[in-house]
């Protein structure tokens, strides 16, 4: 039976009527203790409307706008696949080739992130937002590869930066389910456009630069992924996205 | 809200919660300081955020632990691509797919010099003699055959991190000498999507779909079973392929759905899977 998201600490209504008396249990404290959290979390939320610049959405607070944030990725790279199956490069590709079976399979796995937040989010979930890819050139391979590139690698490095941000364990693993898919899609994409770079330009053997993976050995982030704040993140996603669509995520800065 | 009676009431409880927030305090720098203003000062906010530190994730998991379980994968992964670099197959393979196992191999030891400093910065002590069982590597009597466990460990790696991430939910930056501050959830996601690189990248390789859509040659090793399997279509509660369930008019095939999630392995079910490979 389909539910909407199991209820969420931080977005529950204060429970101040619920006696401090009570045997509390681990995990029902856990919820009590969100509950402080939460009501300021409302507050939060009913300023973000207000604090939003004009024509913009605001992703919202608490693990809602987290979700919402996702949401709003997963829509872009959605609708992106969907222009890319419409376009004269993917129509003219052989069938049965590579390249058209995992454009079909990218543009699936997209939308079926996007309609599944959507739904779970239900009456919290933001409006469908109105993408703007004229800098992208859909009869153009390489175009768009490397628009599927950025946004692949933007994605993972979205979800990466605002794990932090989930207060529930649930929504935190759902979203560790759609980030590593997110990652197996940049490394193909990356392999297509040159082949083992799936990690970033490669030299030989040798990360060249730090624009998908750490290349230090030493430092605090040496080889990891990139992960990047919800602002830098949107800054990118704005540029694709229409007047009246595009996005802040005030809660998160 | 009085400070000392939730503390009392929770003690009552869970006896072991003073031990746990007095042993997460050496971990999480910022930790003590917070409680100790928000214990003076009842400031309602505090109090609640250090309490989802405390309790946060499923487990309220030990960093050190989360930490050397991550280390033990990292040093097993890490010992098996030297394993291969030494071997007479990786040096007849073609010089593209040499650059990706030298490549990869360059992450996992980083990775491994990470986590140990990690563990070491916040009093523990890390994991060491685990390397890949010689007689096991023995029987991969091919660069391909090689390739096949790459993709495993990669694939079970990616699961493992995954699993764990909520035991690191809500844990405090932490300043580790000679690293710098780290985030412990974000640095395990940061390593968990390059895991997810490597996995896609060793499958294509193997000309496999960089995705587990449950097709592929190995997606039937238990690798990519356990409670929750890779073929998993149920997420929220919503049965993904039930018509129009979340994209009106459109069913969305079990394979299809599958790959579009990876799936969690537990702890348990992470070490029945790789204990079998760990040995002299």
């Amino acid at each position: 039976m389909p539910t909407t998201f199991p209820s969420d600490a931080s977005s529950r209504p204060a429970t101040s009527d619920q006696p401090l008396l009570t045997p509390i249990k681990r995990r029902s404290f856990f919820m009590y203790a969100g509950a402080t959290a939460g009501a300021t979390a409302l507050v939060l939320a009913g300023c973000s409307k207000s604090d939003s610049s004009p024509g913009t959405t605001d992703v919202g607070s608490g693990d809602f706008g987290v979700l919402n944030y996702a949401y709003a990725l997963e829509q872009l790279e959605a609708a992106f696949y969907a222009q890319v199956l419409a376009g004269s490069y993917f129509t003219n590709l052989p069938a049965g080739s590579a390249e058209k079976q995992i454009f079909t399979d990218l543009a699936l796995h997209e939308k079926i992130h996007a309609d599944f937040l959507k739904t779970a989010l239900g009456t919290n979930a933001i409006k469908a937002l109105t993408p703007d890819f004229s800098s992208i050139t859909f009869s153009d391979r390489l175009s768009v590869l490397n628009a599927a590139q950025a946004f692949e690698d933007l994605g993972v490095q979205a979800y990466n930066g605002a794990g932090r941000y989930i207060t529930s364990a649930d929504y935190l693993t759902l979203a560790g389910k759609i980030v590593s898919v997110e990652a197996r899609h940049a490394a193909l994409i990356r392999d297509l456009i040159s082949y083992n770079s799936f990690v970033g330009p490669v030299t030989g053997a040798t990360v060249t630069s730090n624009a998908v993976i750490d290349p230090s050995l030493t430092s605090a982030t040496a080889r990891m992924e990139q992960s990047k704040s919800p602002t830098v993140v949107l800054a990118t996603a704005n540029m694709f996205l229409a007047p009246g669509s595009k996005l802040t995520a005030n809660s998160f800065m | 809200m009085n400070f000392l009676n939730i503390i009392n009431q929770l003690a009552e409880v869970d006896a072991d919660v003073l031990d746990r927030l007095d042993s997460r305090r050496a971990v999480f720098s910022s930790l003590g300081t917070v409680a100790k203003r928000s214990a003076m000062a009842a400031t309602p906010m505090l109090i609640a955020s250090m309490f989802q530190k405390a309790y946060a994730g499923t487990n309220a998991g030990d960093p050190v632990e989360i930490f050397n379980y991550a280390l033990t994968l990292e040093l097993l992964e890490n010992d098996f691509y030297n394993k291969v670099k030494a071997s007479a197959f990786y040096t007849a393979a073609p010089a593209a797919s040499q650059a990706a196992i030298t490549q990869i191999s360059k992450h996992e030891a980083a990775h491994v010099a990470l986590l140990q400093k990690v563990i070491t910065g916040i009093g523990g002590t890390p994991v060491t003699n685990v390397t890949f069982k010689a007689s096991t590597f023995a029987t991969l009597t091919s660069f391909a055959a090689q390739l096949q466990v790459a993709q495993l460990l990669e694939d079970t790696g990616v699961r493992a991190y995954k699993g764990r991430a909520t035991d690191l939910q809500g844990i405090g930056d932490v300043t580790i000498t000679g690293v710098g501050t780290i985030n412990p959830l974000e640095s395990a996601l940061r390593i968990h999507s390059v895991e997810a690189r490597h996995a896609a990248h060793i499958r294509i390789m193997r000309a496999q779909t960089p995705w587990i859509s449950g097709s592929g040659d190995l997606d039937g090793a238990d690798n990519y079973k356990g409670a929750t399997p890779e073929s998993n279509f149920t997420q929220a509660g919503y049965n993904l392929t039930t018509a129009g369930v979340i994209t009106p008019g459109v069913t969305y095939s079990a394979t299809d759905v599958a790959a579009a999630f990876d799936e969690i392995l537990t702890k348990a079910e992470v070490t029945t899977l790789v204990t079998p490979l760990i040995g002299a």
